[in-house]
Parts: structure tokens; sequence; C-alpha cells
């Protein structure tokens, strides 16, 4: 297989470098993928959208229904993987462990009965004490990496950012809860099921800001329909329209990132974690 | 000298993503352990990446973020060729993050195979299904 | 769009590509990926696609070296090549 793989490659490779040889140079301004559509979205984005950063008026805007099928397939992921992974427990287990808040005196319970008082947390066999410095300093950071995430959700018009870094950036600020406490405290605060439904609205509220354009009279998408509900006109209706959508885009990435991450890094019995 | 400077420079950032391209192929072919295969399959989709980006590179342009004062700023002339090529990145935006994605549903592929085997070797894998 | 940077980090990332394949330990090899997509933001950013830059960042070298770990921690670490 190894010499297989070789020839096949160096037989590619080759094949590949002798048509490089025919292609534009590298960071020439007059190469044939940056005279013919580009220049449009350059010079017509401000007059068109009033946004400034033009990847994310193409993508929102002038692409928007490629870009509502990359957030379909990023969901199907997520459910894929939780398919995939999700194991439900058929019986419950026979003992539960419980350990003391305050003391950390670990108890076993037999099933069907509940601890003596309300200080006691569940736990799982592989239980390990989290460390302190980590747990604060995890905790102290967790709120600016969200107050961050919003701003970059919100700033993708005038600067780097938009719906899937801000997305990505609110799932890993859960991410670190769950790997500097445990998974449980992070199923406490935002369940399972809150998870993939909130999977599910991103996706809803990108489509349908795509179909009240629709019920307003214009295309799939073109925002400028929104003026009449936004009482803006409508150059400023297609920036809010991006927004509405930048905020879809963000809530579909961040909980599937969370959802993913749940699943894979507790072989999907959402016991332990990481 | 400077010509071959020039020619090198013309031409380096496709040889690089060939030879990314092809070094995620052989991964994906010849590496036996599953997990090294996910690894070549993202190089080989990074190297796709950085062949748009490099496509949409100008000598002497800016980023693709336009300079703006308030109000509409539609007085402004803009011209294209002070600003990178924007369209590939969009492109290649949305790849990365389904990217992320399809990653996710690898590894947990992985570990459904890993459950049921107990080997992520694709040798061993092999032998335990012939042998039922 | 300084070329000599350019020329640089695009040979540094072979040889962290190489190695990310090459090391025999998994978890090795996915803290080598997370540099590796490290590397290729940095190129992005001299290259000029700021947001393309953004997005690796924090999906490459963030997201997706913390899912190797994870599944890597649920399987075994241990690799043959």
């Amino acid at each position: 297989m190894k010499i297989t793989g070789l020839i096949v490659t160096i037989l590619v490779g080759g094949l590949l470098i002798y048509a490089a040889a025919d292609f534009p140079a590298w960071s020439d301004p007059n190469s044939p993928a940056s005279t013919y559509l580009s220049p449009h979205f350059i010079e017509k984005t401000m007059e068109e959208t009033s946004v400034p950063n033009i990847v994310t008026a193409v993508l929102a805007d002038y692409r928007s229904f490629d870009t509502m099928f990359e957030t379909t397939v990023i969901f199907s992921a997520g459910v894929a993987v939780f398919i995939l992974l999700r194991t439900f427990r058929r019986k419950e287990p026979e003992a539960r462990h419980y350990r003391h808040v305050l003391t950390g005196v670990t108890m076993r319970i037999k099933e069907g009965k509940l601890p003596p008082s309300d200080d006691f947390e569940r736990i799982d066999t592989l239980w390990t004490p989290p460390d302190l410095i980590i747990k604060t300093v995890c905790r102290l950071l967790i709120p600016f990496i969200q107050i961050f995430g919003l701003y970059v959700i919100a700033h993708g018009h005038h600067s780097p950012g938009g719906g899937f870094q801000g997305g990505v950036i609110l799932g890993a600020s859960i991410i670190v809860l769950a790997i500097s406490h445990n998974l449980r405290t992070v199923v406490k605060r935002m369940s399972e099921k809150l998870d993939a439904v909130l999977c599910a609205v991103g996706v809803l509220i990108y489509a349908g800001t795509g179909a009240l354009c629709l019920l307003l009279g214009l295309n799939f998408m073109d925002y400028s329909a929104l003026a009449s509900v936004l009482f803006v006109d409508p150059i400023m209706a297609r920036s809010h329209g991006i927004l509405i959508v930048e905020i879809g885009v963000g809530i579909a990435v961040m909980c599937t990132m969370v959802w993913i991450y749940s699943n894979v890094s507790s072989r999907g019995r959402y016991e332990q974690g990481l | 000298m400077s010509d071959l400077i020039s020619i090198i420079v013309a031409n380096y950032n496709y040889w690089i993503y060939i030879t990314l391209m092809m070094i995620g192929l052989y991964a994906m072919i010849a590496k036996n352990n599953l997990v090294k295969k996910i690894v070549g399959m993202n190089i080989f989709q990074t190297a796709i990446i950085l062949f748009y980006v490099s496509i949409g590179v100008k000598k002497g342009a800016t980023i693709p973020i336009l300079q703006h004062g308030h109000g509409h700023g539609a007085h402004t002339v803009v011209h294209a060729v002070d600003y990178v090529n924007p369209l590939p990145h969009v492109l290649m935006l949305t790849a990365i993050v389904v990217g992320v994605a399809t990653l996710g549903v690898a590894l947990a592929l992985a570990i459904r195979v890993y459950d049921r085997y107990n080997t992520l070797e694709e040798d061993e894998l092999l032998a335990q299904i012939r042998e039922k | 769009m300084i070329w000599p940077i350019d020329l640089a980090i695009l040979t540094l990332v072979v040889i962290v590509g190489i190695g990310a394949l090459m090391v025999k330990d998994l978890l090795g090899a996915a803290i080598l990926f997370g540099a590796y997509s490290f590397m290729m933001c940095l190129l992005w950013t001299v290259m000029g696609a700021v947001d393309v830059a953004f997005t690796e960042a924090s999906v490459g070298a963030g997201v997706s070296t913390v899912f190797f770990v994870g599944a890597v921690f649920r399987t075994s670490r241990r690799t043959k090549d």
C-alpha cells in the first residue's frame, strides 16, 4: 500500500506541478480571478449594502443562498455525530456515587434512594478533583470570552469577524467551562435538549429571514424587502438583514460546536467529559 | 539572480500547495492509523484553501475592508486594484467551518470503530473483520 | 504580501505538516496539527485574508485541536506509524 500510495502521489503531484506552470504569477493584479467578478463587489458593496467589510457583505448578502446551505451542513454534522455516538443507558446503574461538596466525602448510594442532604453532588466513577487555579482562572475568563464573541458577531460589518467566528468563540467559551469543571456543570446550565433546539433555531432564523423577504414581495434573501418592517431605507435594510442572518449563523455554529464536543469527549455518555 | 528569485516568488505558493496536497493524499492512502488519516484529510483541505487564497492576492493591495467615514460613504470612489480579491476569502471561510464539522463526524466514526474493535490500526481492523 | 515572510512560513508549514504525520504519538500529532493550523493562520494574515485568518485561528487552532484531544483521550494514544 505504501509503494502504491507513493507512486500515485508522485504521479499526481508531477502532473499538478506541470499544470501550475500555466498559472498567473502569484500576486498578479491582472490575473483572471481578480478581474472578472470581484471588482464589482469591491466597488459597489458600499453603495448597495453600506457594509465596509466586503467579505461579510458577500457572505451574507450576495452569496447568502450558499451560506444558508453551509449552515445546514454544519447542523447536519451535529445531528450525525449525535446519532453516531449518543448512547442512552437502558438500565440505571445499581449504585450511584455522590460527593459531599464541603468535606469531599464520597458516598455510594443504592439506586432509588436519595442522598441525605442537598449538599451532595452526583459524580462518576472516573471523577478526578478539578484543579483550583484552573477553575478560578476559567471562571473569571469565560464572561470576557463571551463578550468578545458577541462583539465579533455584532461588529462583523466593520472589522474582521461575523457569525462563524463569533459562534465558534462562544462555543469555545462553553467548551472551556466543560474542560475546567466537568461536563455535568455544562449540562446543568445548557441541557442537551436546549443545545439541539438552539441548533435548529439558528438555521431557522437564517431561512426565516429569507422567507420573510419572499413574503414581503421580493426575491428570497433580498433583504431590501425588510425596509418596510424595520422602518429604514432599503440600503440600511440590507445591512440590518446581514446582522440578523449572522446572529442565526452564530447560534447554530455555537450550539453545534458544544454538541459535537460533548458527544466526542464523553463518547456519547454525557458523563465525565475530558 | 533576481530573475530566479522572481520566478520562485511567482510560483512558490503553488508548489507548496501541491506539496501539502500530496502529503495529505499520501497520508490518506498509506497511513495505518485512522486518526492519522483524519489529520491527512485536514491537511489536504487546508492545501486547497491555500490555493484559493493565493489566487486572490494582489500586489500592493490592502485587506478587503473599505475605508469609510460616517454615513453611507457612497461619495468616495473605490478602486478595485487597491483591495485584495474578497471572493476566494468568502468561499474558504465557510469551507473552514464546514471542515471542522466534518472533522467531528470523522472522529465520531473513529470512536465508534474503536468501541467495536478496540483498535484504530487499519491492518488489525482488517484482520479482525476477516476472522469473522 | 511581504514575500520573504511568505516564503519562510510556507517552508515551515510543510515541515510542521510532515511532523504531524510522522510523530509516533497521537496526542503529539494533535498538538502539532494545532501548530500547523496556526502557521496557516499566520500565512493568511500575510496574504491579506484577515477573515479567513480569524476563522482559522478560532476553528483550526482552537476547536479542532480540542476535538482531536477529546477523541484521542477516548480511544488510544498508541500508533504504529
